[in-house]
């Protein structure tokens, strides 16, 4: 899949809760705990299923975090993998439904 | 055809009366003697019937705790209860013994306090001088000896079970007849959390600060819940960072002698977590 054929959404059995500047998420499941840094909880509160992975950097983490665009991409789809990986985000190559979030 | 009374004791813990009934005698004496202190003549708000079976033993069998429509199923392997939050009312086929007893009335406070926005810890409480201070740890970090350390003028809630509800300001944590190795109910008296010590033991006495992701971790991890229900987790988990927003959350390293309620009795904590 390419960066702009990536749609990612939140898990409807995730919970999270921003506290003291730091993103937090349980996975409901299994009770896992996961702290977010700036950049994963920037992603993970525009993952809405609709706005390909491509477009939530280019909007949200190259403009907020000046960085480089190639290496921005490179990590977010890492950080994607890995999130998607403990069940936190889901990831699809078709925008995701609402009910499927 | 005989009919046979059912005799009813209404026990009250964290302001939340239950009625037990039962049609033995013995279970009803049994039953008032463990929860002296807790008895309330108030109105209950819910109803147990309990039916007495003679097989099935108080095993650490895991607990399995379900909801099905509207209704809660505990299964253990000493007992079996339905309850229906909705109604209020529920029925226990139960083994006669205590810790049966003791499980059954503490699922139920579980999912009772889930909804209410409060939970059950895992930790010793005690109040000093109107506030109250929750000692939370793994079995052996020395939450009955804090208790046993604690001076005459320090009221024990509990060795074992902290119960926790809200109140206007923050919370309040209540105390509950469930003890643990110091073989004493706490007393029926509540007052507004001053702090929660997660305990650990070591050559001297001092108080640290801990993360406010650390705290909600550490606290998740000791509040009881049993239930399979993606919902009330969630509630809870938003309860733990409610309370970690409000409430000083510290790591207390201790060396156990009387000195370090004197840590407690100078703490002046607030919460660092907002």
């Amino acid at each position: 899949m390419s960066e702009d054929s990536i749609y990612i959404a939140r898990n409807s059995a995730i919970a999270a809760r921003a506290l003291a500047g730091e993103m937090m998420v349980m996975n409901s499941a299994d009770s896992t705990f996961f702290t977010l840094n700036e950049v994963a909880t920037t992603i993970f509160q525009a993952a809405d299923g609709k706005t390909p992975l491509s477009e939530i950097v280019r909007d949200h983490i190259c403009e907020e975090f000046d960085v480089d665009p190639q290496q921005a991409q490179a990590d977010a789809r890492q950080f994607v993998n890995e999130l998607s990986a403990h069940g936190i985000l889901l990831v699809s190559s078709q925008p995701l439904a609402s009910e499927t979030i | 055809m005989t009919s046979t009374s059912r005799k009813t004791a209404c026990v009250e813990i964290g302001k939340i009366p239950i009625a037990l009934s039962t049609t033995d005698q013995t279970f009803l004496d049994l039953l008032q003697r463990r929860y002296e202190g807790f008895l309330s003549s108030s109105r209950p708000e819910f109803e147990l019937e309990f039916d007495l079976i003679s097989e099935g033993l108080a095993t650490d069998d895991d607990v399995r705790v379900s909801r099905e429509g509207g209704e809660w199923n505990l299964k253990r392997g000493d007992f079996h209860a339905c309850w229906n939050p909705s109604t209020g009312r529920g029925k226990v086929r139960q083994n006669p013994n205590p810790y049966s007893l003791d499980s059954v009335l503490r699922i139920m406070h579980s999912l009772i306090l889930a909804e209410r926005g409060g939970f059950l810890l895992h930790a010793a409480s005690a109040i000093c001088e109107g506030r109250a201070y929750l000692f939370s740890g793994v079995s052996g970090a020395g939450k009955t000896t804090m208790t046993r350390l604690a001076p005459s003028d320090v009221t024990l809630l509990t060795d074992e079970i902290s119960y926790v509800r809200p109140n206007e300001d923050g919370y309040s944590a209540f105390g509950t007849p469930f003890s643990g190795e110091l073989a004493k109910a706490g007393e029926n008296c509540a007052a507004p959390i001053a702090c929660l010590f997660f305990l650990a033991q070591g050559p001297e006495n001092h108080v640290d600060e801990l993360p406010s992701t650390e705290a909600v971790r550490r606290l998740m991890r000791n509040i009881l819940f049993f239930a399979e229900d993606h919902g009330l987790v969630e509630k809870l988990f938003a309860t733990a960072c409610d309370f970690v927003s409000r409430i000083p959350i510290r790591r207390l390293t201790f060396y156990p002698d009387a000195k370090v309620w004197d840590e407690i009795r100078n703490f002046n904590g607030v919460p660092q977590h907002v």
